[in-house]
């Protein structure tokens, strides 16, 4: 699969996101996913920058790099101005692509997460469309939530939006001009492609496991390994 | 706290918003679980501050929770931030502001990835032009709609009919703030008041007589983390992350929440939801939680807005309580009423969380 880390080089956020890291620490200190799980980002930043391509496959096979919230704390208390949160989008992309991310309890659930968010920009032009944000998947959106998407046109309407509805406004329904363009710009961009590779991925592995779509999904969404955790 | 050298770095972090004239894009959070606060926004700026604030229909999401959620390549969300900007410039507008903290960070980030890397721009700018025969263009001027409201604070305030003030005391409300972490912790210069010591939610507070809490997990995420609260098996961390925020709130004492980024405020109310019901913890005044507000919703109540017609009926922290604080007038009969006074019947009462 070519040197893994040329492969990362070529990544625009990793030339942003790694200048010289010191390994003072302070990124996972601040970092809210370190506290929650195993998860140590001076430990990936330096693997990276030590170009170590056998360590960095392992990094890019783990559930560790999945572990990262994106919150980009890391990035204001950083001495050096890194900034550890892109590296791991760097490291996330690389996982896809060699389809490395396969190999990992969190990895798999970008089949999850392609399918659904996409389905939203793709469809309705939001990545999120509160019709398909149900209460049964949602239940600590609460019981107003409940009352909310039971009542969905209605309380749209009252609160001034104009869901599904020609014309501007909050949740209009998009024209299909401009869905047609996102469907443009995915597919010579390079994210049609990338998410077929995904469903094929979990598509293999739900026959592997001898599970219908819908089981595979369902064990996605809600397997977790008490070793992620730092208690 | 030594308020002099916060000062000092506020000033360093005067950010340039222009006074009028804005290309208005949505945020998908915002119009999913607080559509009456993008009205709000637009009513306060257009027709009670008469400022020309354009929006048109064919703007989409920015891609942002799909692309920080790692479905979608960076050449991809900055096509779609290109056609966004596009649209802007094929409008007649330079300014250009945004109702979602994702997207603004995001904004910032491709920004400066296209100042660094002249070749992904060129790139960027013939995939626009190959998709949707649109002219590349950028923004002379990027704020979030926040920006906005800081900025007319003043103007607000002498319209208000409220300020953020116990009624029976006198004493200004005790406020937290939460300013989402893509607003400055990336590219702190272009938020207002910086990472540190962010400004644009606490000149609010100020301008409109509340009292801002200072508490050790002020700047902490509020755990929304894209994959961390989409999967279910992942949300043990986003509910963490506002657990701690609460629990190093909680001694404050804080009379109600302002955010700027339009999950925190769903996060930091429906995780309150879940930890009273989960165990029995609340963190308000006798078993209610603190109320979790956006600027929006708080601009709109010190100018007296029904706090109906905000929405704040659509939150599971019950308002009512610092309503009553400040002295808003509300019609509890016509909390649950739709458009032209339709019954649509009641949420569910929790069994702990009053």
């Amino acid at each position: 699969m070519g040197k893994l880390y040329d492969r990362l080089m070529k990544d625009y956020r990793l030339r942003e996101g790694l200048n010289a890291c010191i390994n003072c620490g302070t990124c996972t200190a601040i970092c809210p996913a370190a506290e929650f799980y195993r998860y140590d980002p001076r430990r990936i930043v330096d693997i990276v920058q030590h170009q170590d391509d056998e360590q960095i496959e392992e990094l890019l096979k783990s559930n560790t790099i999945w572990y990262c919230g994106e919150c980009m704390s890391c990035v204001t208390r950083c001495p050096r101005r890194n900034a550890a949160g892109l590296v791991i989008m760097a490291l996330r992309n690389l996982a896809i692509e060699t389809g490395l991310f396969m190999e990992s309890e969190k990895g798999r659930q970008m089949y999850l997460l392609c399918k659904d968010l996409n389905h939203n920009v793709l469809n309705y032009g939001y990545c999120v469309y509160p019709r398909l944000f149900g209460y049964k998947e949602h239940q600590e959106a609460g019981l107003v939530w409940e009352w909310v998407h039971d009542n969905i046109d209605d309380v749209f309407d009252r609160l001034g939006a104009n869901l599904d509805k020609d014309g501007p406004g909050a949740m209009r329904k998009i024209p299909q001009k401009d869905l047609d363009e996102l469907k443009r710009i995915y597919d010579i961009t390079g994210a049609t492609e990338r998410l077929e590779h995904v469903r094929q991925a979990g598509l293999k592995k739900a026959e592997e496991l001898g599970l219908t779509e819908e089981e595979y999904c369902q064990k996605l969404y809600t397997e977790c390994s008490p070793k992620h955790f730092n208690h | 706290m030594i308020y002099e050298g916060k000062k000092k770095i506020w000033a360093e972090y005067q950010k340039e918003i222009p006074e009028d004239h804005y290309f208005y894009v949505r945020s998908c959070i915002r119009q999913s679980f607080f559509p009456a606060s993008e009205a709000t926004f637009l009513d306060i700026t257009r027709n009670k501050l008469g400022k020309d604030i354009f929006e048109t229909e064919h703007h989409t999401t920015c891609g942002g929770i799909a692309y920080h959620s790692d479905t979608i390549p960076q050449e991809t969300v900055m096509t779609i931030i290109a056609r966004q900007f596009a649209l802007m410039h094929k409008y007649g507008y330079e300014n250009y502001v945004c109702s979602c903290i994702t997207s603004f960070g995001l904004y910032c980030e491709t920004m400066e990835t296209w100042r660094e890397f002249p070749e992904l721009q060129q790139k960027i700018a013939e995939n626009l032009w190959k998709t949707c025969h649109l002219e590349f263009a950028k923004p002379k001027f990027l704020v979030h709609a926040s920006d906005l409201v800081f900025k007319y604070r003043m103007q607000i305030a002498a319209k208000s009919k409220f300020k953020l003030v116990n009624k029976n005391t006198g004493e200004p409300l005790r406020v937290v703030e939460h300013i989402g972490c893509h607003y400055s912790k990336m590219f702190p210069s272009k938020g207002v008041g910086g990472a540190e010591y962010p400004y644009v939610l606490v000149g609010m507070i100020e301008a409109w007589g509340g009292q801002i809490v200072d508490y050790p997990e002020r700047r902490h995420c509020c755990g929304f983390g894209f994959r961390q609260y989409l999967i279910k098996s992942n949300r043990g961390y986003s509910l963490s992350n506002t657990h701690k925020k609460f629990e190093s709130m909680e001694p404050f004492k804080p009379d109600m929440i302002i955010t700027n980024c339009p999950g925190c405020p769903y996060f930091l109310d429906r995780w309150q939801y879940v930890i009273a019901e989960t165990e029995g913890k609340t963190y308000g005044e006798n078993g209610h939680g603190i109320p979790v507000f956006t600027y929006e919703e708080v601009a709109g109540l010190v100018m007296g807005y029904d706090p109906w017609d905000l929405g704040l009926q659509t939150h599971q922290v019950s308002v009512e309580p610092l309503l009553d604080k400040i002295g808003i007038p509300y019609d509890p009969a016509k909390k649950y009423l739709g458009k032209n006074g339709k019954y649509l019947g009641e949420p569910q009462k929790p069994q702990c969380l009053k």
